[in-house]
């Protein structure tokens, strides 16, 4: 563990402050930019501060919007178009929030990933790992929340159909559902909730963002050789080194945002939610948001009761099943530190585990688009294999490799390759 | 490296734009035909002569049925239009406006700052008056329909007669664009329903290209100003980009020359 260094500033003022309150040491030894830091990081840890990045703008856009959008279900919709024709730059603000979400979602999914492959969940970073499941599982809460917010036709019956999977939940499931709602239906008092959770969880998140990096300065920051570092030789500054990396992938990143957010804003978007919400009328198909896809996969594919067989008896109905079987999808996650025992933690040095974590890349696409269609045909089979596939990922595929795989040599430390690298 | 990381990344978006498309693409409607607008592409904006045409088909035909609750007068100055002309045309409309001193609802003639008022007075009222079914406000139209100019250019001039084994129940016109195929709306563009100010002629193509014109302008009113800022932040971007780049190489050059910054 990192011991607790006590800052001494130069500036006279500053060590006064500090004196009575450390709050420069408290930054430094939570976040601290001048740790030292792994020297090889790629590109792919650009995504954490990414991410970081994009829960600022949300959360900024968030707070103007706020100041002009109304929640109630008979004003909601026209404060939104008044936002878009009426707010100065009401349409730049609005898109950048409804867009942000999309690319928040992308850098953390991302970031997921890049963990998975370079082991980043295993000792000693397996705190730093569920905290950072924690903040995603929030961000699911806060982006659906939001969603509903423009009260169009697919933030009402996306909230309708979301809400009402609580009600699987046996004895309490209908008693969450009230709650969830606030009455017996969504309707203005579900709205006012939500616009208030919505409110409230991204600084829940921000607060467990800090614990994230703060274990991230304590366990140190994982590298794609997944060795421990092994002197001084092997790292570098935080701060210029990789602040300027990340300002590089940050103005890179936040192009290809704008792209969207000024060229097609409503590209990732669902044009029902143009229309105000109608509960008399129900759109054509339900779709969530893009990033809730394959979770949405995973809920439908389930179709059928767990009995006991030759019987008509039910134990566990298809309903709820599948929602246990969504929720497990993210909670599988949480324990991954203990279902891959492999004692090599980058993907580099694991021949057999790099093909594997490339079929989970392409299942979580298939579950995406499963996710889009409507279950018919040929597609609530395909959801059920993606499905099948990626519990057996956690649950059968990872402890396996860890006893049978043959894995790489370990290079001898991070400087010497990177040194051989760079001649 | 870099380049490897942003193709990755671009086809990824690819992929979820692709998916977002195929999502919103369900039904069993005809796929709308293909045309071109000048408000597509980076550099798009509207044409102003044909959505002020499509204004005046608004006015005269698609407003008997047809609310635009998002919809200013004051809005038109923007199609290029004067304001003499707009407070004229305001006026011609009767709004509700308060109480006067009787606790009676008071009436004036509108003003620029009014919404264009709805044809009825409610939706029960817009349903009677039309076989049950309520003609959908048109400000958010182009938006709020998938391929929206497309889909509504398609479906202004798309009606026909129902094939042999399709019957259209009464009051309903056949339309294959339209979800089902069986539309409450009758074909409501008829070549010369109305005579273009600046005489074009009104056919029924025409008139519907001009509709659709002045309806996505409608819907998505920032859209030039949306267009020229995301020029401006993208070069801005561009420019960043570069001086970050090199900036980064240069920073970056003693790590990479392998030297330790710890060594005392």
């Amino acid at each position: 563990m990192a011991e607790w260094i006590d800052a001494k500033p130069k500036n006279k003022a500053a060590a006064w402050l500090e004196e009575r309150l450390p709050v420069i040491g408290l930054v430094n030894n939570v976040v601290g930019v001048d740790t030292p830091t792994p020297r090889n990081l790629n590109y792919w840890w650009n995504f954490g501060s990414l991410a970081g990045l994009m829960l600022v703008v949300q959360i900024i856009s968030g707070i103007v919007l706020a100041m002009h959008y109304t929640p109630n279900t008979l004003m909601a919709f026209d404060s939104v178009e008044r936002i878009m024709r009426d707010v100065n730059y009401g349409w730049l603000i609005r898109y950048m929030h409804a867009n942000g979400a999309s690319f928040f979602f992308i850098a953390v999914y991302i970031h997921i990933l890049r963990g998975l492959y370079y082991g980043s969940y295993k000792a000693p970073r397996e705190v730093l790992w569920m905290l950072g499941l924690v903040i995603f599982l929030l961000m699911m809460a806060t982006a659906f929340m939001g969603y509903v917010l423009p009260w169009g036709q697919m933030s009402f019956w996306g909230a309708t159909v979301i809400t009402n999977l609580f009600s699987a939940i046996p004895v309490v499931g209908d008693s969450i559902v009230t709650l969830l709602w606030g009455g017996f239906s969504v309707d203005n008092p579900t709205l006012n909730r939500f616009f208030s959770l919505h409110y409230l969880l991204p600084f829940v998140i921000a607060g467990v963002v800090i614990l994230h990096i703060w274990a991230k300065k304590v366990s140190d920051s994982g590298n794609p050789l997944g060795i421990d570092v092994k002197s001084s030789a092997d790292q570098i500054p935080f701060h210029p080194f990789y602040t300027v990396k990340d300002a590089f992938g940050a103005a890179v990143f936040f192009a290809i945002f704008a792209t969207f957010l000024f060229y097609m804003p409503n590209a990732l978007g669902h044009p029902d939610n143009y229309i105000p919400a109608d509960p008399l009328v129900t759109p054509g198909s339900i779709v969530p948001e893009w990033y809730f896809l394959p979770f949405y996969a995973i809920l439908r594919s389930i179709t059928f009761d767990i009995g006991i067989p030759f019987t008509d008896v039910v134990i566990i109905p298809a309903k709820l099943l599948g929602v246990i079987a969504m929720f497990a999808a993210i909670l599988v996650l949480f324990f991954l530190p203990w279902l891959d025992r492999s004692k090599v933690r980058s993907g580099k040095f694991r021949p057999m585990f790099r093909w594997f974590f490339w079929f989970l890349v392409i299942d979580m696409v298939v579950l995406t688009i499963v996710g889009g269609k409507k279950p018919e045909g040929i597609w609530p089979v395909i959801g059920l294999i993606g499905t099948a596939y990626y519990f057996a990922h956690f649950l059968v595929v990872l402890p396996l490799l860890a006893k049978f795989e043959k894995t790489l040599p370990l290079p001898e430390s991070i400087a010497n390759p990177v040194v051989k690298a760079a001649e | 490296m870099t380049m490897k990381l942003a193709k990755t990344i671009a086809i990824a978006l690819t992929a979820v734009a692709g998916f977002a498309g195929t999502a919103m693409g369900a039904g069993a409607a005809k796929h709308p035909m293909q045309m071109e607008w000048s408000f597509e592409g980076p550099t798009g904006t509207y044409d102003l002569a044909s959505a002020q045409r499509g204004w005046q088909i608004y006015k005269n035909v698609c407003s008997a049925c047809h609310s635009l609750k998002y919809f200013r007068f004051r809005n038109l100055a923007e199609l290029g239009y004067e304001e003499d002309m707009i407070k004229a045309w305001a006026a011609e409309y009767t709004v509700v406006d308060g109480v006067d001193d009787a606790g009676d609802p008071k009436e004036r003639n509108g003003l620029p700052q009014d919404a264009f008022p709805s044809p009825f007075p409610n939706p029960e009222a817009a349903a009677a008056s039309n076989g049950g079914a309520v003609p959908p406000d048109l400000s958010l139209i182009a938006k709020a329909r998938h391929d929206g100019p497309n889909y509504l250019y398609s479906l202004l001039t798309g009606y026909e007669d129902a094939p042999a084994d399709h019957e259209a129940p009464a009051g309903k016109s056949y339309n294959p664009y339209f979800p089902g195929g069986n539309i409450s709306m009758a074909p409501p563009l008829m070549e010369g329903i109305v005579e273009y100010e600046d005489g074009t002629a009104a056919t029924e193509e025409q008139m519907a290209k001009d509709v659709v014109n002045f309806l996505m302008y409608v819907a998505e009113p920032k859209l030039e100003a949306r267009h020229h800022m995301g020029l401006n932040v993208l070069l801005y971007l561009l420019v960043l980009v570069v001086v970050l780049y090199f900036s980064m190489k240069k920073i970056w050059k003693p790590v990479k020359e392998g030297k330790n910054f710890y060594k005392k």
